[in-house]
């Protein structure tokens, strides 16, 4: 939080903001705290309204299946038995695969666009980059299926499996659509996020860090690596939370290539499926109370997935960081 | 941004948004197989009628059901009837009955990727059915070959592929798959989703037929139009009278020609593995859901001369996009059930 | 070291572009053959005949994203202000949670809430609904890129400020926010790439058009809508249409990013990594 010490201390009269209020003479600022902090009161409020929808609408389901519904892996539409826990895999594995590529790979790529490429080249290939964000998730699946899956039946996956076969994640038949498959789509679409805003907050780094470590004799790298990249970390942490939000709500391109069937398998070439696929999926021609519900339950499992890993990430933070670190 | 400049560009968006119309404007909902017609058979009746527009949205038939019963459009489209449960949501949502008419007819097929085969194979009903129970794994199982005489068959095994999206497509092939399988009725039953016992999920038809041209001895279900528009090459299917039939427009309406015997009054019947010769066993009606009471006069007196309009010069349209038109039997009988919207 | 370290980030971003370059090549090899002025003027026709484009998509993508934008930026905005120039730590930890989890909600999800909060009461779809589902989609962005270029801004500027005499407020709007401008813009075009291509919400929200939606309170077509409903049709013309409308929705993109940089670049006036 920006320290404002010396103007806090004099401008606040005893008996602190809440009589400044009272007394006239501030109106600019409270005004400004007042339309500020309503903002930020909307965000609190639209978030807390959709955890509420998700928690009314999915009432049939709760009831009929309490906590079972986090622990049962079969989804009968027909025989009204549901339950949520291929899904939740899918999601967290296919998530976690996703960064695991796109954090290196968008990390490196921010980094050579902010420290090395001339700024006007840098300017315009981030232009480019950022387009990637626009591309919509169903050409994105489109393409998965056509080009990507095709590509890593023929090349990819058959080294992997000479290389790495032994592993139990590398293990069994590829049909093509696969957590492996959605872990890799997912990166590309996650990318953009993480290099656009690594690049501007490693730019916004001082000038003064990078030559008090030139000048001390570190080599540009180290300096990079040891002295820029710790400056911005937070802002690099904010672009991996921005990229995982996305990778764990995506839905039409995972879909289109993981395979959409619920199961549990540890092999990362099996097919699998994912929460937001299988809502994509089957809403649209849900009928009946608990089949709907049980959607949106699903929807709700999403919900405190995602609250919890990011609990999870920010304690990683706070543990990396040796607290203090403005989470 | 200059002030004045970004004035000057909201205005600018504001009138271009604001086009005033004067057109009776309906919105419709629901099944997606039959989007296309649609699309035709509303564009055609604008021209005829240039001061009404009617916009349909494909957006799945569960939720041209929901929203129908909802009131948020003015008429729905579903490939599978509405059942008891749903019937009577409307009734006490809407205060009046839903009613439906069928437009036109699709069919599924099979779809398939052998090594070494390239002529129409012949799917025995209990074949077909046991191939997505999982109990048949082997393309050259004896239940596949001996309807085959004659092709080679790989022993391989069989990787099948259904949708993954809840889809009419989907409720025809596991209706017929019910009559065709006990097995299949008691253990997975019927709906627009199903729990397989088996099987990759594709999303849309275009995933079942990516991933059935990249999978070798693959098996998957798409619908006819598709097949047709793609050229695919898919099987031939046993029908109730025990005869080949290859799926087409013609034998689709055969298969309703048949079923339109005993026609219930409200059109809701499924016709899959239909009786009589030249059946296709897995076709079905698409239907036009239109609410029985409609308080607006001007929107009652559009869907009621465009059924008619449909049901005659509508019909005739089908063929030239590869949709199966109305027996005339039904045909005849859906003219009088119009009089029943009030 | 230091040459093979960086060798390694210039091709992680070769391959970053590489995808990029591979995509848009994609689309426009596919479909270039039905862009043609019909497909910026013309209003979409059946199948088989010829003629028709997706003149009502743009524009009802324009007018969605236009009310996303104003719903959506103002409250990120302001957001990210309270987060860093006025919060105490605990309601910041609390208001940054339930940011990142807005962000994580699947875009399906953000259309089934907002059918039941504006479409179900309306009575009907709307421009408008599209409008707030993809405006609540904007919304984490852009605090959280808010928010990281005010905390980039050193405090110096601030103190010197304050020391000027200038009140809080007037810091923030004269001071700080021009200091990180471009970084917030930049947050703001990526979060607009973002929504653009959403379809999901639109589904249930805007659901589609195939005449022109008049005003904001009749149902709208979108681009992201076609291309779905274009790319999951039989038809190879309906495909390369969806293709044509990919490639334009990502040019309409680039358009607005490069106006916007270029505005950006003759009104700043506080040079980046200055301190």
């Amino acid at each position: 939080m920006a320290t404002y010490t010396t103007a806090e201390t004099r401008a606040l009269p005893p008996g602190g903001r809440a009589r400044s209020f009272l007394r006239r003479g501030q109106v600019g600022e409270d005004i400004a705290y007042l339309i500020t902090l309503a903002a930020a009161a909307t965000i609190f409020l639209i978030t807390s309204l959709i955890f509420y929808e998700l928690y009314v609408q999915s009432v049939i389901s709760r009831q009929k299946f309490g906590f079972h519904f986090l622990f049962t892996s079969t989804w009968d539409p027909v025989a009204g038995n549901f339950g949520a826990l291929p899904f939740i895999y899918g999601t967290v594995v296919t998530a976690a695969l996703a960064l695991l590529i796109a954090i290196p790979q968008g990390l490196g790529s921010a980094i050579f666009l902010a420290e090395l490429a001339p700024r006007k080249v840098s300017d315009s290939l981030t232009f480019l980059i950022e387009l990637l964000a626009a591309v919509p998730s169903v050409i994105y699946g489109l393409l998965g299926i056509f080009i990507l899956v095709p590509f890593l039946q023929a090349d990819v996956v058959p080294v992997l499996k000479d290389v790495f076969g032994f592993l139990p994640i590398f293990q069994g038949a590829f049909y093509g659509v696969s957590y492996f498959s959605a872990g890799v789509v997912l990166s590309v679409m996650i990318m953009p996020f993480i290099v656009s805003v690594s690049r501007e907050v490693l730019i916004a780094v001082p000038r003064d860090q990078r030559e008090a470590s030139l000048g001390l004799g570190a080599s540009r790298w180290q300096t990079t690596w040891h002295v820029v990249v710790p400056y911005a970390m937070k802002g690099i942490m904010g672009s991996v939370f921005l990229a995982l939000a996305r990778a764990l709500g995506e839905t039409m391109a995972v879909t289109m290539v993981i395979g959409n069937t619920p199961q549990i398998k540890a092999s990362l070439l099996a097919p699998g499926y994912s929460i937001a696929a299988v809502i994509a999926n089957e809403f649209t021609e849900a009928v009946g109370g608990l089949y709907i519900s049980s959607l949106i339950e699903l929807g709700l499992v999403l919900f405190v997935v995602t609250f919890i890993i990011n609990g999870l990430a920010r304690l990683m933070i706070i543990a990396a960081s040796g607290g203090g670190a403005n989470t | 941004m200059s002030s004045t400049r970004k004035i000057l560009g909201v205005a600018v968006l504001m009138l271009l948004a604001s086009t005033v119309t004067w057109a009776q404007s309906l919105t419709g909902a629901g099944a997606t197989f039959p989007n296309p017609m649609y699309s035709k058979w509303f564009n055609e009746y604008k021209k005829l009628h240039p001061s009404v527009e009617i916009n349909y949205q494909s957006i799945g038939s569960g939720a041209g059901i929901a929203q129908v019963t909802e009131g948020t459009v003015d008429f729905g489209a579903s490939d599978g009837p509405m059942n008891d449960m749903q019937l009577a949501d409307f009734q006490s949502k809407r205060g009046s009955a839903v009613l439906h008419f069928p437009t036109v007819l699709g069919a599924a097929v099979p779809i398939y990727n052998i090594e070494g085969v390239t002529g129409d194979l012949k799917f025995t009903q209990a074949a077909l059915a046991g191939v997505y129970l999982g109990t048949i794994t082997k393309w050259n199982d004896p239940a596949i070959a001996k309807a085959n005489p004659g092709v080679k068959l790989p022993n391989n095994d069989i990787v099948v592929v259904h949708r993954s999206d809840g889809s009419g497509t989907t409720y025809i092939w596991v209706d017929f798959l019910s009559k065709a399988s006990p097995d299949w009725k008691s253990k997975v039953g019927v709906g627009t989703a199903v729990n397989w016992p088996v099987g990759l999920g594709g999303k849309g038809s275009e995933g079942v037929t990516g991933l059935v041209k990249q999978t070798p001895n693959s098996i998957g279900y798409v619908e006819l139009i598709y097949a047709m528009q793609n050229n695919l090459s898919f099987g031939v299917v046993q029908n109730a009278a025990g005869e080949f039939v290859k799926a087409s427009l013609a034998s689709t309406t055969a298969a309703a020609a048949a079923a339109s015997q005993n026609m219930p009054a409200d059109f809701r019947v499924s016709i899959t593995n239909a009786p009589g010769k030249g059946a296709y066993p897995i076709a079905s009606f698409t239907w036009l859901l239109i609410p029985q009471k409609i308080a607006d006069p001007a929107k009652k007196k559009v869907l009621t001369d465009f059924l008619s309009w449909m049901l005659n010069d509508g019909q005739g349209m089908t063929e030239a996009l590869a949709y199966a038109r109305l027996p005339k039997e039904v045909q005849q009988m859906e003219m009088k059930a119009i009089a029943k919207i009030q | 070291m230091n040459v093979l370290m960086f060798s390694l980030t210039g091709l992680c971003t070769l391959f970053t572009i590489g995808s990029l370059l591979f995509i848009l090549g994609y689309l426009v090899t596919h479909g270039a053959s039905a862009l043609n002025w019909d497909f910026f003027s013309k209003l979409p026709v059946p199948v088989g005949e010829i003629g028709g484009g997706m003149a009502n998509a743009i524009v009802g993508s324009a007018k969605v994203l236009v009310l996303a934008t104003l719903i959506g930026v103002p409250i990120g905005f302001l957001g990210g202000v309270y987060l860093n120039e006025y919060a105490e730590a605990a309601t910041a930890f609390v208001i940054r949670y339930a940011t990142d989890l807005l962000n994580g909600v699947p875009s399906i999800v953000i259309g089934i809430v907002v059918y039941a909060l504006v479409v179900r009461p309306m009575g009907h779809f709307s421009t408008v609904a599209g409008g707030v589902a993809l405006g609540i989609m904007m919304i984490p962005i852009s605090v959280r890129s808010t928010e990281e270029f005010l905390h980039a801004v050193p405090n110096s500027l601030r103190e010197a400020a304050i020391a000027l005499g200038a009140s809080k407020w007037k810091t923030i709007a004269s001071v700080v926010v021009p200091a990180a401008i471009t970084g917030i813009v930049t947050g703001t075009m990526l979060d607009l790439a973002r929504v653009a291509g959403e379809t999901a919400p639109l589904l249930f929200t805007a659901l589609g058009n195939q005449f022109w939606s008049p005003g904001w309170n009749h149902p709208s077509s979108t681009l992201p809508v076609m291309i779905f409903t274009y790319a999951v049709a039989p038809y190879d013309d309906w495909h390369r249409q969806a293709w044509a409308a990919g490639f334009v929705l990502l040019m309409f993109i680039l358009a607005i990013n490069i106006t916007a940089r270029f505005i950006l670049s003759r009104a700043s006036y506080a040079p980046r990594g200055m301190v």
